[in-house]
């Protein structure tokens, strides 16, 4: 498939497939918690009711930071599926977040700046498990750009196991579900009133909404990402991943942001870290042409008249001499 | 004409003339001149338009040699002076065990020794003229106008002395000119010299017992630096027989030359502030900003990973190399953490140059072309952002008078054009698409082609940077009480080096593939042979995209206030008088107020960088030990 083709898909199809993923959240969890739960096409419902809605704002600047939130993330989402640099998409998808907390404090409401720290304590907590993982696959795959990752013919969660359980620890943090919906929460029992989210209303939290879909699609696709070479194991490995957050979701009390920030480190180093180590001592890197042109150059290529030589470049070194 | 020289001495001469300048209108006329010089010649010098002419001198090399041995006598007596003086003995010590070795060698071994190319002009060091010439330029300016309201309002009980302030500016940037061109490593060695003395007498500006201090502790370390370096030459000449730098580097038996390499890096980390001598930089902010802007973005600090850098390719590979990697490493990963704890404005802005500075020694020690690629990157994009922020701050901080980023709450409102200018230099300190990311991809490349197991202090590093940066900007945004607009946030001199620092941190993001092609990819393949560019066209191409995005977010603002209803921020239903104070539950009428979190139970910053130090002092051991076995 050309990636030009995946990205359209990606943009039209992300936000339906997120909004069902979302109401299947909800009728899941209200299951779980012996209830009947919302029609699966409530989120839909919600985001239309909210785009009506009137636009109440704190600082009238604020929405705005909320609109690149969500541009971002579909601009991540679109890098990773047109099988950009995984890099660049964590880079980009670093941005989004941070006009999302940046929306949060310009409202200079208590709950939504606490909302916001306690987003960015978050961030704190997932971003090294996020970056090992990227290394991780290009440690297997000897590229960074996500179309060679999926069409790597290995299997990569059997070289990445431990990178593999990480990624799903962080995950929990980036879905914003129990424990870790510390910053905003979708329950009830909130003490920050919603968290970052407080003073939005309206069209800017249907923006939010959709992001949020957006934003879950590229995070499953990631998952499917080890189980590229057996696409239908991919999809149905994360589908089962949606089912499994959900789960914890519902069976978890919050924790406290330092009990997240250091049992996510804790993850990250054992085994995000343990697994790198084991690569780099037990496997280490084939000899690749991106491999020789690293090494010292010989006297011969210094020899060479410098291709690069400029206008700037007319000193050529010679030896000392000895008066 | 000889350009190189010329920028070598015109400000130095400059700055002996504003030494005996008591008026000051005259100075600033002889300092704008001077800049203006200073700036052209190193833009000809950049777009090749006149022919260099290296060695063209205008006496000999010969008698250069013995002037230069001569001022190198002078200030190490004036050193041992200012090490008696302050009862400082281990000063006198060192002053005296590098100036003995030097004057032994010169007069010794070393006498009959001539280098065939004193000067030496390549791609780097052409970038690195640049950075000197165009930011230390703007620093100057800024100075001038910055150092009358030090004077005249913001601190009076500091006796002016304005002319020397000025005459080390510019002797300094004179120096650092010096020893980016020199070929020969005893000149590289005096303005190396010079360097550290300007930025003792620099940092004890002000004479205050905390100044003074923090100065002679600058001294001591970056004079064991020049210890290293005086012994680095006098063992490459033993070995080679030669003191010449790019002989150095092209010397067809490496381990020849591994400990000469390994001493200098030793020096370049001592003058980088690595740790364990951080400690030397974050006291140096006891300075006025300028002196701040100046050690941290354009000169000194930049001296050591110069250094460093050049040395990349006799290190690559080596188990020195794996060593001076880490000790960049464990800076970055330490100063990261160490800057969320920090309120200081200045300590932020300190932590984070010992984090940044580690991550291009890193690249330094990892010494492969992408590796070095990236570094020399980090060193543009970080000289103009920090020396942005940097200048900022010192406005803010005489608007203010304080340094606390607690106190910059609702700095949008009573300094917009300040705030903006401050958001832009920090976007560009950490943000994609900004300069740094655009490095930090590279270095994060690097490292995982070279040694993967050093992309643990990364990765934890850089989530450290993303949490301080974002909060400090976050704080600026947020306007719990607006207060009104200060009046006059800028004079011209303040003004013109801030917006052209603002529109040099995007040009460089926006023109980062020209530079590579034209500077920096001809000296990696210089240095290395040829090699594949290390960013893809397709990335340069995404950068692109979203630097064009993030650049649309102002035109958002031409909508500003539209369509929304503006209502009191939520205070539990509790609020009195809009949304700066509530009633609280015993019934009193509180203000509100929210501060950042600093993480202090978690992290404490002594313990960070005691363990640091005691870290990196044990790698740097290790590595010289490695070095001699």
């Amino acid at each position: 498939m050309s990636s030009w083709l995946s990205l359209i898909i990606y943009l039209v199809a992300a936000p339906i497939v997120g909004g069902l993923l979302a109401g299947w959240d909800r009728r899941i969890s209200a299951r779980m918690q012996s209830r009947q739960g919302p029609p699966i096409f409530q989120p839909f419902y919600d985001v239309l009711k909210l785009v009506k809605k009137e636009n109440v704002v704190v600082r009238r600047s604020q929405n705005y930071y909320i609109f690149f939130f969500l541009l971002l993330v579909i601009f991540t989402g679109g890098l990773f599926f047109a099988g950009a640099d995984l890099l660049l998409v964590i880079f980009a998808l670093t941005l989004a977040a941070i006009f999302f907390v940046l929306g949060a404090y310009k409202a200079s409401s208590p709950y939504s700046f606490i909302g916001a720290e306690r987003e960015l304590i978050q961030m704190m907590a997932y971003e090294p498990m996020v970056l090992l993982t990227a290394i991780g696959m290009y440690m297997v795959t000897r590229s960074f750009a996500v179309g060679d990752i999926a069409n790597h013919p290995t299997l990569l969660v059997a070289a990445l196991p431990g990178v593999f359980l990480g990624f799903l620890y962080t995950l929990e943090i980036k879905f914003r579900k129990s424990p870790f919906d510390l910053s905003c929460s979708h329950h009830a029992h909130q003490e920050l009133v919603r968290g970052i989210t407080t003073e939005f209303s309206g069209r800017t939290l249907a923006m939010i909404e959709i992001a949020h879909w957006y934003e879950n699609v590229f995070l499953l696709g990631w998952v499917y990402l080890f189980f590229g070479s057996m696409p239908g194991l991919g999809v149905a490995v994360a589908l089962l991943v949606f089912v499994f957050v959900i789960l914890v979701d519902n069976v978890f009390a919050r924790l406290k942001w330092q009990a997240a920030l250091k049992s996510a480190w804790l993850v990250t180093v054992v085994l995000g870290f343990g697994n790198i180590l084991a690569l780099a001592i037990f496997f280490p890197k084939p000899a690749t042409p991106a491999a020789a042109k690293v090494q010292p150059v010989t006297p011969t290529q210094l020899a060479m008249p410098a291709v690069a030589a400029n206008a700037l470049n007319t000193v050529d070194a010679e030896p000392a001499r000895r008066n | 004409m000889n350009l190189v020289l010329a920028l070598i001495l015109v400000p130095f001469v400059i700055g002996s003339a504003l030494l005996c300048l008591r008026v000051d209108s005259l100075r600033i006329i002889l300092a704008v001149g001077a800049v203006l010089a200073v700036c052209c010649l190193s833009v000809i010098l950049a777009m090749g338009l006149v022919s260099i002419g290296l060695n063209d001198l205008p006496v000999s090399a010969h008698s250069i040699n013995l002037g230069m041995l001569a001022i190198e006598i002078a200030m190490s007596l004036y050193l041992i002076y200012v090490g008696v003086r302050a009862k400082h003995p281990l000063i006198a010590v060192l002053v005296l065990a590098q100036a003995g070795l030097m004057v032994w060698f010169e007069l010794g071994p070393g006498a009959h020794t001539a280098a065939a190319q004193n000067l030496f002009v390549d791609q780097f060091s052409v970038i690195m003229a640049l950075i000197n010439g165009l930011v230390g330029g703007g620093i100057c300016l800024y100075a001038l106008g910055y150092m009358r309201e030090y004077h005249e309002k913001a601190h009076r009980e500091v006796p002016d002395r304005r002319p020397l302030f000025f005459a080390l500016l510019f002797v300094f940037m004179g120096a650092m000119f010096g020893l980016i061109f020199a070929n020969n490593l005893t000149w590289l060695f005096l303005f190396w010299e010079i360097t550290t003395l300007c930025s003792f007498l620099l940092i004890g500006y002000t004479q205050t017992a905390e100044a003074k201090r923090n100065a002679l502790r600058a001294l001591v370390m970056n004079l064991s630096g020049g210890l290293a370096f005086a012994l680095a030459i006098v063992w490459l000449h033993r070995k080679t027989g030669n003191i010449e730098l790019q002989a150095m580097l092209h010397s067809p038996d490496k381990a020849l030359v591994l400990l000469p390499a390994a001493l200098l890096c030793f020096a370049g980390i001592t003058k980088s502030a690595q740790l364990p001598f951080s400690s030397w930089l974050l006291g140096a902010m006891v300075a006025p900003t300028p002196v701040s802007a100046l050690l941290h973005s354009s000169t000194m600090v930049k001296a050591g990973v110069f250094l460093v850098l050049r040395m990349a390719p006799i290190v690559t590979g080596t188990k020195v190399g794996l060593l001076v990697a880490l000790v960049g490493a464990v800076t970055f990963a330490v100063g990261s953490f160490a800057a969320i704890t920090a309120n200081d404005a200045k300590r932020v802005l300190a932590w984070s140059t010992v984090a940044n500075l580690g991550l291009i020694v890193l690249c330094g020690g990892i010494g492969t072309a992408e590796a070095i690629w990236a570094g020399v990157l980090l060193i543009i994009f970080h000289a103009v952002a920090k020396c942005l922020l940097f200048l900022c701050v010192g406005v803010i901080e005489h608007k203010l008078h304080s340094r606390d980023i607690e106190s910059m709450s609702g700095l949008i409102v009573t300094m917009p054009r300040v705030c903006v200018l401050m958001q832009i230099g920090m976007a560009g300190m950490f943000l994609a698409p900004f300069g740094m990311l655009i490095s930090k991809w590279a270095v994060l490349k690097a490292v995982v082609d070279a040694s993967p197991v050093l992309s643990i202090f990364i990765v934890f590093g850089s989530a450290a940077t993303l949490f301080f940066w974002v909060k400090w900007m976050g704080k600026l945004l947020e306007v719990v009480t607006p207060h009104p607009r200060i009046e006059k946030e800028l004079d011209l001199g303040e003004s013109i080096a801030l917006h052209s620092l603002a529109v040099a941190t995007f040009l460089a993001c926006l023109l980062f593939p020209l530079i590579s092609t034209h500077f920096i990819l001809p000296y990696v393949v210089g240095v290395y042979g040829p090699t594949a560019a290390v960013m893809s066209q397709g990335n340069i191409t995404i950068m692109i995209i979203m630097m064009a995005l993030v650049m649309l977010f102002p035109v958002t603002f031409l909508n500003y206030g539209r369509g929304v209803r503006v209502t009191d921020a939520y205070l539990g239903g509790a609020n009195v008088r809009g949304s700066t104070h509530f009633r609280s539950s015993a019934d009193s009428v509180q203000d509100v107020a929210i501060g950042n979190y600093y993480l202090r139970d978690i992290l404490s910053e002594p313990w960070l960088a005691r363990w640091g130090a005691i870290g990196s002092a044990a790698l740097l051991t290790a590595m010289l030990v490695v070095a001699i076995l």
